[in-house]
């Protein structure tokens, strides 16, 4: 790529699409970009008839074990990668009111797992009062996905590791390498630097030591248009690297596909990559991760509280196909019934041994 | 016939080669697979292994697959350029040591 091209792309993400008015802040261009070209051609096949030839369409939801909450979209970063648009200039942001109809269905639900996103959620004014809530619900394995930055971001973020700790809260954080060049690459200039600080912030409260009960994962996403490898050799890489060369302690690696959509997708186009990176999605494609992708077992709310199957229809505004739409009629046993709402970017999550918030699923 | 010798495109198509011999094509891309297994080589050495060896045969589809596959495998541009070095080394080396053939040939025929 050209090195112009490429300046340009660093210098537009440092707003978010939404500011700059791109055409892709809108979902219909995005939905109309997935839908057409190489699969409107014949070239591809369209995800739902990849899904059918091996009887899994439609996609249906097993026990709900996840419940994801974004609880909006303002971050202190603007990746380019992000599939969110998430930025400072995003000013959608979680209100304590859908906090509450949230706590309710928190205490009620069947599902193990609460998953707190967005956006930076430690930026949103009630994220503390709502992680203390919540962690009284006695949900088992409660996540906060911290981009590590934001713990240096202001003094008034400089506790997070012992609130963290405090409410047992499970950290998982982005971290695209183990080296400075490639993090600050796709994560924004400096980012690699406080990412590190902030990890070894996190290991002096406890997280991620060996035998700890602190949990520290890390997301893993390419920097770059190409899929990621083997997740458990990446994770011996990572782990190699960031102890030898900062005493770095973490537990596991989560290797996540980046999907085509939002800030991913305009990055794709503007570097010609996109065709070839479908391509690399479909042929990569693998019935056995159909099985267990996330929104079989996963519901994604939104900061003003529609229902998803998951993070990426929710950026994609598709909603669940469901009587139940909104958090304030919520209904596990509905919703439970539901068929999952699908186009091409879901072949991102399909692609090898698959992937999810969790990482890989085949 | 394209309008050049190399298409970008036919990578995707490599596996093709085995309509026209499924036996043969089968058993390549099966000794393929193995080779880049894990071994007593991890995969990711395998991959700059397979690195050096596209550019030293020149195979522009071998350099395209190779350098993504490093990428996937978090393989830094540092090492894949060591890589490439040490295959141009070896190249290299492989034609000056000759020399010595040559030096052998021009004393055996001097007085």
């Amino acid at each position: 790529m050209e090195q112009s091209i490429l300046t340009d792309i660093k210098n537009a993400a440092k707003k978010s699409l939404k500011a700059r008015h791109n055409e892709l802040a809108d979902t219909h261009r995005q939905m109309d970009i997935l839908n057409g070209g190489l699969f409107a051609d014949g070239e591809l096949p369209y995800f739902k008839d990849q899904i059918a030839k091996t009887g899994q369409f439609p996609l249906k939801p097993r026990k709900l074990e996840i419940l994801q909450i974004n609880v909006g979209y303002m971050c202190n970063q603007v990746c380019e990668h992000c599939h969110v648009d998430a930025g400072p200039d995003r000013k959608e942001i979680m209100t304590r009111d859908t906090m509450e109809l949230c706590l309710e269905v928190i205490r009620n639900t069947g599902a193990h797992t609460l998953d707190l996103t967005g956006g930076a959620p430690e930026m949103n004014p009630d994220f503390r009062w709502f992680v203390e809530e919540a962690s009284k619900a006695g949900i088992k394995d409660f996540i906060v996905r911290s981009n590590l930055t934001i713990i240096l971001a202001n003094k008034k973020y400089h506790d997070l590791p012992e609130f963290f700790k405090k409410h047992n809260v499970h950290v998982v954080s982005s971290m695209p390498h183990y080296t400075k060049g490639k993090t600050d690459k796709q994560r924004g200039d400096g980012v690699f630097d406080k990412s590190i600080q902030a990890l070894q912030k996190l290991n002096e409260v406890g997280y991620g030591m060996p035998d700890s009960n602190l949990r520290l994962d890390l997301v893993y996403n390419p920097s770059g248009a190409f899929l990621p490898s083997d997740q458990s050799a990446m994770e011996r890489d990572f782990k190699k690297a960031l102890k030898a060369d900062f005493g770095i302690e973490f537990h596991n690696l989560f290797a996540i596909t980046n999907l085509p959509i939002s800030r991913f997708l305009d990055y794709l186009i503007a570097s010609d990559n996109y065709e070839d990176y479908m391509y690399a999605l479909v042929e990569a494609y693998n019935p056995a991760a159909v099985e267990n992708v996330m929104c079989t077992n996963t519901i994604s709310v939104s900061w003003d509280g529609w229902l998803y199957d998951c993070d990426f229809n929710q950026m994609l505004d598709l909603k669940v196909a469901s009587k139940v739409k909104h958090i304030k009629d919520y209904n596990e046993g509905l919703l439970n019934d539901r068929n999952i709402v699908i186009s091409q970017h879901c072949y991102g999550c399909t692609a090898g041994a698959g992937s999810s918030c969790q990482g890989t699923v085949a | 016939m394209a309008n050049s010798y190399y298409d970008p495109a036919d990578l995707r198509k490599f596996g093709n080669i085995t309509e026209w011999s499924e036996e043969l094509g089968t058993k390549f891309f099966d000794y393929y697979g193995k080779v880049f297994e894990e071994g007593a080589l991890s995969a990711r050495e395998k991959s700059l292994i397979a690195l050096a060896v596209a550019h030293v045969v020149k195979c522009p589809y071998c350099i395209d697959a190779y350098t993504k596959d490093g990428l996937q495998r978090g393989i830094t541009k540092e090492e894949m350029m060591e890589a490439v070095h040490a295959g141009a080394a070896i190249e290299s080396g492989a034609t000056l040591v000759h020399g010595v053939m040559m030096m052998n040939k021009y004393n055996k025929l001097s007085m």
